[in-house]
C-alpha cells in the first residue's frame, strides 16, 4: 500500500514546524499531529467522520492558532480603511463598528495573494483587525507593510491564540460561560468574557455552521481550551474534519481553490466585492476584475458531485461528455454529511451551469459526475432580525 | 494457512495456491476512516507489485499492491457498500481479493508475522 499521507504536504515550510500553545493539550488528547503550514497541528483525535458529524450536530472546538492575527492602526477609520482598500476589493470604509467582512489581498492581475477576515471592533475609530492564513502570513505582512502609508501601522499579534467553536450548540456553550452572544448576527464581532477569561469573538467560521472564532491571549488559551472541553456538548476537531466541513460548505481553501492565478470573479466571490468598490475600483487588478464583472470570465469555480462512490481529489482532470479537458478539481474528497464524494474545481464557463454532465478522470477512467450549486450542505449562519 | 506481510503493509494469507490479500491493522489505523474501496474484477491477471486495489480515507487515496503474480479468483465486492469494514476487521472481513498464484516462490521474500511486527515497531 502506498504510505498514507495525512495533512497537506508542506513544501514551503522546510524548517522545523512550530507549535501552537495547545500542542501539549492536543498530544494529551491523543491527536495525530502533522506538519501543516509551518506548524504541528492535530489532523484528527477520535476520527474524521465522528468529528465531522459531531461538529454538525453539537459543537466542535478547533485550534486555529497557526493563523495570523494583526491590527492596522491609524488616526481614524477613514485613514485605516482607505489604506486597506488599496490592497483589497471589499468596502472597508463602509464597515460598521462591531462588524467583520471577508476579503482578499489581490495582486496587480486581480489574482488572490491570500483571503482574510477584516473586522472593526465596537467603537473602533482607527483600528481594523485582520485574520490571515497561516501559510501566507509572513508574505502577507510584508506585502501589507510595504504598501501602507506612513501614518498607518501594522501590529502583528504573535501573543494571541485563536480557537473556533462551531456547530449548532456553539452559541449555547458560550452563553453558558457568560458571554451575552445569543442575539449576535453572523459576522458580528466584539469583546466578551468566557469563564472570566477575556476574549474577542466573531460570529463566523469555516464550517458552514453557526459558530464563533475566539481570539484569546496565548497565556490563557490552555485554560480556556480546557473550560470549553469540560462542556459535554464540545469535542475537539482536527484539520481533517475542518477540511471536509469547509468543502461541504463550499468554502475556498487558499492554495487549492484560490491562488495568485484566480480572481475573485472566477472564484465566485463577487459577493465579497461591494457595489461601491465595483464602481470605483482603486484596488490591485481592478481593471481586470471590473472587465470580468462586465464581460464574464473564461472559467468559473463550481461544485461537482460524482455519481458513484469514488472520491476525486485535488488535481483530477475534468472532461466534457466527449472526453475533452475542460478543467481541474481543486478540492475533493468524501463528504461525511453528504454521505458520498464531493468536489470543487474550475471549468470553462460554458460548462459551469448546474446540471451539466462531466467526467472526472480518476485512475485513468472518466467517472460520471454533475456540476452542482454550492454549498453541498446548506449554511446555517445566524442572521439576526434587522 | 500461512500469513505473510509486506513493507507496504499488505498481508496475504496462503492456502495451497490461493492467496487472500488485505491491508494490516497498522495500515488501517494510519489511513483513518475508510470511505471507498475498489477491488479488482475476477479473472484479472495481476503481476507482483502491481496496483490491485484502491483504498481511500477521508483525506487520501492509497493503492494496494499485490505481492504475488497470478489471477484474481474472488473479490470482496461487498466492501464497496461497507468500506468501514476495512477499519473494523482489516485482517478478516476486510480482505480485498483472492489470487491464484502462478509463482509461489515470490512468497520467499515476504515477512512472517514476527518479522512484520518488528518492522512496524521500528517505524
Amino acid at each position: 500500500m502506498t504510505t498514507p499521507v495525512h495533512g497537506d504536504h508542506d513544501p514551503h515550510h522546510s524548517a522545523a514546524p512550530l507549535k501552537t500553545p495547545l500542542y501539549d493539550a492536543h498530544v494529551a488528547l491523543g491527536a495525530r499531529m502533522v506538519p501543516f503550514a509551518g506548524y504541528y497541528m492535530p489532523v484528527q483525535y477520535e476520527g474524521i467522520l465522528a468529528e465531522h458529524a459531531h461538529c454538525r450536530a453539537a459543537a466542535g472546538l478547533f485550534d486555529v492558532s497557526h493563523m495570523g492575527q494583526a491590527t492596522l492602526r491609524g488616526a481614524d477609520h477613514a485613514t485605516v480603511a482607505g489604506a486597506l482598500e488599496k490592497l483589497v476589493p471589499a468596502d472597508v470604509l463602509g464597515l460598521e463598528p462591531g462588524r467583520q467582512r471577508y476579503s482578499q489581498l489581490l495582486n496587480e492581475r486581480g489574482g488572490i495573494l491570500d483571503d482574510l477576515m477584516v473586522h472593526r471592533a465596537p467603537g473602533a475609530d482607527g483600528t481594523l483587525g485582520l485574520v490571515v492564513n497561516a501559510a501566507c502570513k509572513v508574505a502577507d505582512y510584508a506585502h501589507i507593510a510595504a504598501r501602507l502609508p506612513g501614518d498607518v501601522l501594522l501590529e502583528i499579534h504573535e501573543e494571541r491564540a485563536l480557537l473556533a467553536l462551531q456547530g449548532p450548540e456553539a452559541v449555547n456553550v458560550l452563553v453558558s460561560l457568560g458571554a451575552d452572544v445569543a442575539g449576535w448576527d453572523f459576522m458580528q464581532v466584539g469583546p466578551a468574557s468566557l469563564a472570566g477569561i477575556p476574549v474577542f469573538l466573531s460570529r463566523s467560521g469555516y464550517t458552514g455552521e453557526d459558530g464563533f472564532e475566539i481570539s484569546v491571549h496565548a497565556d490563557t488559551v490552555v485554560g480556556l481550551w480546557q473550560v470549553l472541553l469540560r462542556d459535554p456538548r464540545v469535542k475537539p476537531i482536527g484539520l481533517g474534519a475542518r477540511d471536509s466541513l469547509r468543502l461541504e460548505g463550499g468554502l475556498c481553501l487558499y492554495g487549492h481553490d484560490i491562488d495568485e492565478t484566480t480572481t475573485p470573479v472566477e472564484a465566485g466571490l463577487l459577493w465579497s466585492i461591494q457595489k461601491r468598490r465595483r464602481e470605483e475600483g482603486g484596488f490591485p487588478g481592478a481593471d481586470i476584475v471590473r472587465s470580468q464583472i462586465a464581460e464574464g470570465v473564461a472559467r468559473k469555480r463550481v461544485g461537482i458531485k460524482p455519481d458513484g462512490r469514488a472520491p476525486a481529489r485535488d488535481g483530477t482532470e475534468i472532461v466534457d461528455e466527449n472526453g475533452v479537458a475542460i478543467g481541474t478539481v481543486t478540492s475533493g474528497g468524501f463528504g461525511p454529511t453528504v454521505g458520498g464524494p464531493v468536489a470543487m474545481g474550475y471549468v470553462a464557463a460554458v460548462h459551469a451551469r448546474p446540471g451539466t454532465r462531466v467526467g472526472l478522470v480518476v485512475r485513468g477512467k472518466a467517472l460520471p459526475a454533475e456540476i452542482v450549486s454550492l454549498p453541498f450542505v446548506p449554511a446555517r449562519f445566524h442572521r439576526a432580525p434587522k | 494457512m500461512t500469513k505473510y506481510y509486506t513493507e507496504e503493509h499488505e498481508w496475504i494469507a496462503v492456502e495451497g495456491k490461493v492467496a487472500t490479500l488485505g491491508i494490516t491493522d497498522y495500515a488501517q489505523a494510519q489511513l483513518g476512516d475508510v470511505v471507498f474501496v475498489e477491488v479488482p474484477t475476477v479473472g484479472r491477471k495481476v503481476k507482483k507489485g502491481e496496483e490491485t486495489a484502491v483504498v481511500e480515507s477521508v483525506k487520501a487515496a492509497s493503492e494496494v499492491y499485490s505481492p504475488v503474480t497470478g489471477t484474481v479468483v474472488a473479490a470482496n465486492d461487498p466492501l464497496a457498500n461497507s468500506p468501514i469494514t476495512v477499519n473494523e476487521d482489516p485482517e478478516g472481513a476486510g480482505w480485498f481479493c483472492r489470487i491464484e498464484m502462478s509463482d509461489p516462490a515470490e512468497l520467499e521474500v515476504l515477512m512472517d508475522e514476527a518479522a512484520y511486527k518488528a518492522f512496524v515497531e521500528g517505524l
